[in-house]
């Protein structure tokens, strides 16, 4: 026979652990942000660029990236966009409503390629969620980068996300902020135009800079050529991939992109690695 | 070592197996295929039978001699035992501020596989390594996969879709199973009978068998060899793997699409598709909820669907996700190739599309178009 | 302090062009500034200018009937605003207003026009440069259409 290790003793990883909503906050029209804590047991702890897989009870499961800061163990932080009858009814989940967890699944950011460098984030709609924990993480580190600088574009203003933050963020004299928006309205006063034309006037020194790049495929599509157009090496640039998942443990075929599993090997790949991937149509 | 057991004796392998407490499952006649069933005795077995198998066409007829296991593969693979259509993973409650979940034991049984064709050991061997060797492993796969006695029974009667030669995966079993049957029937009908495991070796010496003859030994060694000639040149698979992601564009994917209903047939008897996906249920009142892993393919509409949109809407996406992955990229995720030269695909396609042919088409599509 | 050939020399729209060709064109262009709220050009005027933002950001408008005054784009320090002064009509096609204090170049576009006629190399020069500059505008607006944040529905 086959040698086969131990089967697991439970299911184990398709088995959601309990944890409690211990806030909710609604961040604009169709954003929450939940903060969950463990009822009993916790998943490990969850890195940048990491996700989860969120249970709403009797409803379903979806992947959400992590959104907080990875050091404040073991709470959970996730940004949610009500789109779907399980994100509507996890966004509906108030103060003490529990929800199931599974992971934490997928690579990290490697937050380590930007020691000494200018760190750049880009970010587009509901991808600036995914790239604050490499933030948070960069702010607690700051002395070690050479820069740090935040692009995030949206598609009006109230589908701005974080608001107040990037405010605070953009008061400090260490980061530098741009934000824009796809189209204004009466009382804005900021940029109105794609993120990627944040690029081209933003203050990094692209012989020394690494960018980490979230949103939908097509922005990202984009604001890796503006980077690239700016200098920036391929190898530098890291993306956040997303597809159809359903396991999220590398199991269930869902999510495979030509010869890579979202959910096993990415969801965080180097931009010279994923773009063979990327120029395929309905790969 | 190898021993001789006559035909007429097979009832001491079954014997033997349910005193083992094994269930046994094997070949059996049902409505005019050759699938899976639990037995009792040789007698249920396919005796006389033997299968025809072209381009979308499955026939059973008569063969002229008793042989036992004188077909090639039916429609059922042992996907069905060790990766079942709906497994239960978990109930659960909601309680006091927390989730009860109940966690159901596996369903395994000890169950002999019998007549597990040399394709399927590595059929087997290939979800092997997508359940148990990753991170994860699927604990449902991994209990029932530990629960199994492989009897393994090499190929005299390959069908015209067979390429198991090709893949490196047959016609002669050489290694992942207990017991290895070759059925010679020249002469006194009889089975060539090795071990191939410690579990095997101690069934084996229940077995009223003599040891086998340089004669029988040769003989076993012509029945493949001869299944292995008659498969000469049927599939061309050199460098098929950078062939086919080389050609992600080739017309040859507009072509077939033209014919593939994404019916999804070809994903259920491949012995080696593994694609599921989990169903969350809930009672009418709310309170108890419920999670099922389901076979899923990737020729349904809704396979690649995400918020919004679907990354894959066309039959001519869906056809060439699973022919690569097949092919070419289970290699890179796994570190394997998925295909084992079943023909299965083949001959339950509805359109009657061949993979040999497909991958032909793109190899002389890409020569037309170098030369062009 | 800079003199505008050199300050022109450097923006990537005229880098490239020779000293001569960047000297005529300081000599058509001066240093201006607007107060937030200013409008620097109205849609529909006749287009005889053209900016090239040194601080500050410039909002292109269009008034839509019901609903006011929109931003279609704003062009910040570094770039290009105007190229109606280059293509027939010559007309602006949306209103530009400072949205906080604004310093630029602003250039005689008229004038320019008339000096294209006679040296076709300057013409060719700077229509292949504002060809890139409305070309970058097109692709951004293309994505802007794309709406890609929307949900799908």
């Amino acid at each position: 026979m086959a040698t086969v290790a131990e089967p697991l003793a439970a299911y184990g990883a398709m088995v959601p652990l309990a944890y409690t909503v211990a806030r909710s906050r609604r961040e604009n029209h169709d954003n929450w942000t939940l903060e969950l804590e463990p009822v009993d047991a916790a998943i490990d702890p969850i890195g940048p660029g990491q996700f989860d897989m969120l249970y709403a009870f009797g409803v379903g499961e979806v992947p959400i990236s992590n959104s907080g800061d990875p050091d404040r163990v073991p709470t959970l932080v996730h940004t949610i966009r009500a789109v779907g009858p399980v994100t509507k009814a996890l966004c509906a989940a108030r103060p003490g409503d529990v929800v199931g967890v599974r992971g934490p699944f997928g690579n990290q950011w490697p937050l380590h390629e930007a020691v000494g460098r200018e760190l750049v984030l880009v970010g587009g709609g509901v991808g600036l969620p995914p790239l604050r924990p490499a933030l948070y993480k960069a702010l607690a580190h700051r002395d070690e980068l050479a820069g740090l600088h935040v692009l995030y574009g949206g598609r009006t203003p109230r589908d701005l996300l974080f608001t107040r933050e990037l405010e605070q963020w953009r008061a400090r004299w260490d980061v530098t902020v741009g934000v824009t928006v796809d189209a204004g309205d009466a009382d804005w006063r900021g940029n109105v135009g794609v993120v990627t034309k944040l690029i081209p006037g933003a203050s990094f020194d692209p012989a020394n800079s690494v960018a980490f790049v979230v949103g939908p495929e097509i922005m990202m599509r984009f604001t890796a050529r503006a980077l690239l157009a700016r200098g920036l090496p391929p190898e530098r640039i890291w993306i956040s991939m997303e597809r159809t998942m359903r396991c999220g443990i590398g199991l269930c075929g869902h999510c495979q992109l030509g010869p890579t599993l979202i959910c096993r090997d990415g969801p965080i790949y180097r931009l010279d690695e994923i773009t063979p991937l990327l120029e395929v149509p309905e790969l | 070592m190898s021993e001789t057991l006559s035909a007429g004796d097979l009832g001491a392998l079954f014997g033997a197996l349910r005193a083992r407490g094994y269930r046994v499952v094997g070949p059996a006649v049902r409505d005019g295929a050759i699938v899976q069933a639990e037995l009792s005795e040789p007698a249920e077995l396919p005796v006389g039978w033997t299968d025809e198998q072209e381009p979308g066409s499955y026939r059973l007829s008569r063969r002229g001699d008793g042989a036992y296991f004188g077909y090639a593969v039916g429609p059922h693979s042992w996907k069905a035992e060790l990766l079942p259509p709906r497994v239960r993973l978990w109930q659960a409650q909601r309680e006091n501020g927390g989730l009860a979940v109940e966690e159901p034991p596996s369903e395994s049984e000890p169950t002999a596989f019998v007549g597990v064709r040399p394709c399927e050991l590595a059929a087997i061997e290939i979800q092997d390594r997508v359940f148990l060797g990753g991170r994860f492993q699927d604990a449902d796969y991994a209990a029932r996969r530990s629960d199994v006695f492989l009897v393994a029974v090499e190929c005299g009667t390959p069908s015209s879709l067979c390429f198991c030669s090709a893949q490196g995966t047959g016609p002669g079993a050489t290694e992942g199973f207990d017991l290895a049957l070759t059925e010679l029937l020249d002469g006194d009908h009889r089975f060539l009978v090795r071990a191939g495991s410690p579990a095997g070796e101690a069934v084996l010496a229940d077995l009223p068998t003599r040891p086998a003859t340089r004669e029988d030994v040769d003989a076993s060694g012509l029945v493949v060899a001869a299944a292995a000639r008659a498969q000469t040149g049927r599939f061309d698979g050199e460098g098929v793997q950078s062939l086919l992601l080389r050609n992600l564009e080739s017309p040859v994917w507009d072509a077939v699409a033209e014919r593939c209903l994404s019916c999804g047939n070809c994903t259920l008897v491949c012995p080696t598709c593994f694609c599921t996906h989990v169903e969350d249920t809930s009672s009418l009142d709310g309170a108890t909820a419920a999670r099922d892993r389901v076979w899923d393919t990737c020729f349904s509409l809704r396979y690649a669907e995400m918020h919004g949109g679907n990354t894959r809407p066309t039959t001519r996406a869906r056809y060439r996700q699973w022919l690569t992955h097949k092919l070419a990229t289970w290699e890179d995720q796994f570190g394997t190739a998925g295909c084992v030269g079943c023909g299965r695909c083949i001959a339950w396609c509805p359109a009657g599309i061949d993979i040999r042919a497909e991958v032909k088409a793109i190899r002389a599509e890409e020569d037309a178009h170098a030369h062009a | 302090m800079r003199t505008l050939d050199t300050l022109i020399g450097e923006n990537p729209v005229f880098q490239g062009l020779a000293a001569a060709q960047l000297e005529f064109l300081a000599g058509c262009g001066q240093n201006v500034a607007f107060d937030a709220g200013d409008r620097l050009f109205r849609e529909g005027d006749s287009a005889d200018t053209f900016f090239l933002v040194r601080h500050g950001l410039v909002a292109l408008d269009a008034y839509v009937p019901n609903r006011g005054q929109m931003t279609v784009e704003t062009v910040g320090a570094g770039e290009i605003v105007g190229w109606s002064w280059l293509v027939s009509p010559f007309r602006w096609h949306f209103t530009g207003r400072a949205v906080e204090p604004v310093r630029a170049i602003q250039f005689d576009g008229a004038c320019i026009r008339e000096k294209l006629e006679a040296d076709p190399k300057l013409g060719y020069e700077l229509l292949t440069r504002f060809s890139q500059v409305i070309v970058e505008r097109l692709q951004s607006t293309r994505l802007q259409l794309m709406d890609v944040y929307g949900n799908g529905r």
